[in-house]
């Protein structure tokens, strides 16, 4: 994949980091707005996607581990589980945080929530590691299949 | 023989769905909503979350999420093991 015109890359220059702070956004305030872990993700990855086309995949391995993405995805899913397997002294998937007064323990209003996200219990920590889990997935796969993509063409041209 | 047997189950078959398409209720009602009205009328005290889709997908129904995560990380697994032999 060879990388876009002098266009593309500009414009890709300006957005991409807004895209991802507003993946990010969506994926921090999951309990409080519409959204959460998986469509924050997913448009974290439409940026990563972004960057691979305007940048082509060869220039584009500088800045994208594979390894790293790898790395996260891992990380999250395990994080996951193990939040659901700490509610295990009561059931499995417990939210034990919530209105506990420690982390993420405060007691939600009713109705309008004036800003204050320190509420939630487990819900924010499990928000943040499914978004992680997702946003590393969508750059492993688009990664793989660009690298594998250089790959054929190279082996058709020989 | 055979054709008068598949002709009387077909029958069978389809007035069963007739009949539940009468008593069918009328389009948009929920059939039970006593579990609506628990989640809309506990679900901001007990999660702390004002989000109610997001303590329901994360809270009551984490179980369900846990194999959708799982789901996704399947097929990264199976992406990877089919392009497994490019060289970088």
């Amino acid at each position: 994949m060879k990388e876009m015109s002098r266009i593309v890359r500009t414009v890709t220059n300006f957005v991409y980091g807004f895209i991802i702070i507003f993946g990010f956004y969506i994926i921090v305030h999951g309990h409080l707005t519409p959204g959460g872990g998986f469509q924050g993700g997913a448009v974290v990855g439409s940026a990563f996607a972004l960057l691979l086309v305007s940048y082509g995949s060869l220039n584009s391995k500088k800045f994208l581990k594979k390894d790293i993405f790898s790395l996260f995805e891992n990380f999250g899913l395990i994080l996951f589980i193990v939040l659901g397997f700490s509610g295990l002294g009561i059931t499995f998937f417990y939210n034990f945080l919530a209105n506990s007064g420690g982390w993420f323990g405060n007691t939600a209003v009713i109705g309008v929530n004036p800003g204050n996200m320190n509420t939630g219990g487990v819900i924010p920590l499990m928000n943040i590691a499914v978004g992680l889990e997702v946003l590393s997935a969508f750059g492993v796969i688009v990664l793989t299949m660009a690298s594998a993509a250089e790959f054929t063409k190279k082996k058709e041209n020989s | 023989m055979k054709k008068i047997i598949f002709g009387i189950a077909f029958i069978i078959f389809f007035s069963f769905l007739i009949v539940s398409a009468i008593n069918m209720r009328t389009f948009g009602e929920p059939t039970f909503s006593e579990m609506d009205d628990y989640f809309i009328e506990n679900a901001q005290s007990e999660t702390g979350a004002n989000n109610v889709v997001t303590s329901i997908v994360f809270d009551y129904r984490g179980f369900d999420t846990l194999g959708e995560a799982t789901v996704l990380f399947t097929a990264v697994v199976g992406v990877v093991a089919l392009f497994r032999g490019v060289k970088k």
